[in-house]
């Protein structure tokens, strides 16, 4: 399995093609968006709702063996996007990888200028309740 | 005589600018108008030449901040036909004027059991002051409901008056819909009861010609950065005879007559209203956005708004997955809408990745949107130096994004 790293350079390449054009950029990040899997709707509950999002995003995890998955929908498809490129940066790693991850790709590929500031708050939410869930997962796997 | 825009427009240096690689269309003025020169000249040529601090200055530069000042607060009177200037206090903003009113008068006025009616399509700014009051008060706010077309329901606001009616605090035009609200007959059922009157002019002193005399309105507030000024500065007009019996809103210098540690005794009106140093740039260079306004006629910006809404109306729904929010009878020069299948958010972040400025969200009337059952609206709103070219160009952009959902 390629390392997280891998699959930064992976996004980074892929966005660099689209070059400075604004307008095809996000065009690209909905296609991503369009393209996550099915969201359990008995998981569309408040609970999974993450707080500091513009939008509405759920988020929710799967354990399987020691690595995590995660799943996660909203109600936007930009929103979707990102958290599309998330999921495929860190869902089916362990909580340690998760945890130790530094989000490089974020700024290579200048999300803040792309979505804006307020979006942006709402993207580090996410990236801190995927961490979070990590957390527990270790503090659960180490007991 | 037209308007030749190309004049105005030039007037406007911010507009002359290339966003995402675009030239900027802005049709965000709602949220804020943009300013013209004279204006920035103005801010810029009270720091360099008469900045100083009014009144009590025994020295020029004072005297000519002060005579500055206060001529604004002359033009504001005259812009709203005020029966006298000391009718008019500056504030930070509408937000602020409302507070105001509701903390000094409503504090003093505002009793147990006591009624207060808003509308369904207020602002936050003209709900949360008023349920803060009602909760300190033990008062009750009642909500004149709409219809799907965003027009308030008058007959349901005759019903809720009684005698318990205390206040009646109302949006002039909504900022979310444009919708204008027969203001003038709201206020004359109102008196009927003897409950004062709010007008949250923050959307229409912009648009409409406003007369506080004519409509007979207790208190008027709005806010100078929708009406080409300066950000941070607000207005309240009040009644001589309401204002003279309100108790001081906060405590400072320019506010007193005299200081004793015993006593105070505060000053007359307007000043009693306006504590510490005020914001003295932002009022002078405010008349030169008075100025702008005069010098075109309120009612031609009204005639070219007035087309470049009918325009946009015909332009956009045309669109396949085009869907009007708010379509009163009586509107100005906002179009709300969504793009079936499409957030709001995303339409805002296309459209801006196009060039072109519009506000999306909520528009901070959640109850609306709740009572309309939306989560938000994509809103354009025109201003007197915007073109039927730009709603051209915004229908083209429009079109291609509503195809994603709309195929």
């Amino acid at each position: 399995m390629s390392s997280i790293q891998d699959i930064q350079d992976e996004i980074i390449e892929e966005f660099s093609i689209l070059g400075d054009d604004k307008e095809s950029t996000i065009y690209y990040i909905m296609e991503l968006g369009g393209q996550l899997p099915q969201f359990p709707e008995e998981e569309r509950v408040e609970e999974n709702i993450i707080k500091g999002c513009q939008s509405k995003v759920w988020l929710t995890t799967r354990e399987e063996g020691e690595r995590i998955q995660y799943l996660a929908d909203s109600n936007t498809d930009i929103t979707k996007g990102l958290i599309s490129l998330l999921i495929r940066v860190l869902s089916g790693r362990t909580p340690q990888e998760i945890l130790k991850a530094d989000l490089n790709f974020i700024d290579k590929i200048g999300m803040g200028n792309i979505i804006g500031s307020q979006r942006s708050n709402g993207l580090s939410a996410m990236i801190k309740q995927m961490k979070l869930y990590a957390l527990a997962y270790q503090a659960k796997q180490n007991v | 005589m037209p308007l030749n825009i190309e004049e105005i427009r030039a007037t406007f240096p911010v507009l002359h600018q290339e966003v995402n690689g675009k030239p900027l269309i802005y049709f965000d003025n709602a949220a804020t108008t943009q300013k013209p020169q004279s204006v920035l000249d103005a801010l810029t040529g009270y720091y360099q030449n008469d900045n100083s601090n009014i009144h009590r200055g025994a020295h020029t530069l004072a005297d000519r901040a002060t005579r500055h000042y206060e001529e604004t607060r002359e033009g504001v009177k005259n812009f709203i036909n005020a029966n006298e200037s000391a009718e008019v206090i500056f504030t930070k903003g509408t937000t602020e004027s409302i507070n105001l009113v509701a903390s000094s008068y409503g504090r003093k006025f505002i009793t147990k059991g006591d009624e207060i009616i808003i509308s369904t399509l207020e602002h936050h700014s003209n709900i949360v002051p008023w349920q803060m009051l009602c909760e300190e008060k033990e008062a009750v706010l009642k909500v004149i409901p709409i219809n799907d077309k965003g027009e308030i329901l008058l007959d349901e606001f005759e019903n809720m008056l009684s005698d318990k009616t205390k206040f009646v605090s109302i949006v002039h035009v909504s900022n979310a819909l444009g919708t204008i609200n027969p203001v003038k007959e709201i206020i004359k059922k109102a008196h009927q009861v003897g409950a004062k009157v709010l007008l949250d002019g923050a959307q229409s002193t912009n648009h409409l010609d406003i007369d506080v005399q004519d409509l007979d309105c207790d208190f008027l507030a709005f806010s100078a950065h929708k009406l080409y000024g300066p950000t941070g500065l607000g207005i309240l007009y009040g009644k001589r005879s309401l204002l003279e019996i309100m108790p001081p809103y906060q405590g400072g210098g320019e506010m007193i007559k005299e200081v004793t540690f015993a006593k105070t005794t505060y000053n007359e009106i307007p000043f009693k209203f306006e504590a510490g140093t005020p914001n003295i740039a932002d009022v002078i260079a405010f008349q030169k956005a008075l100025d702008f306004i005069s010098i075109i006629g309120k009612s031609n910006i009204k005639k070219h708004e007035d087309e470049l809404l009918d325009h946009a109306n015909e332009t956009f729904g045309q669109i396949k997955g085009f869907v009007p929010v708010g379509t009163a009878a009586e509107k100005v020069s906002v179009v709300s809408f969504n793009i079936n299948g499409m957030h709001p958010f995303d339409v805002g972040v296309m459209l801006d990745a196009n060039g072109i400025a519009v506000r999306t969200g909520h528009h901070c009337t959640q109850p609306l949107m709740q009572r309309l059952g939306l989560e938000g609206t994509v809103r354009a709103s025109f201003s007197v130096y915007n073109t039927k070219s730009e709603i051209d160009q915004m229908a083209v952009s429009l079109a291609k994004i509503a195809k994603i959902k709309n195929k």
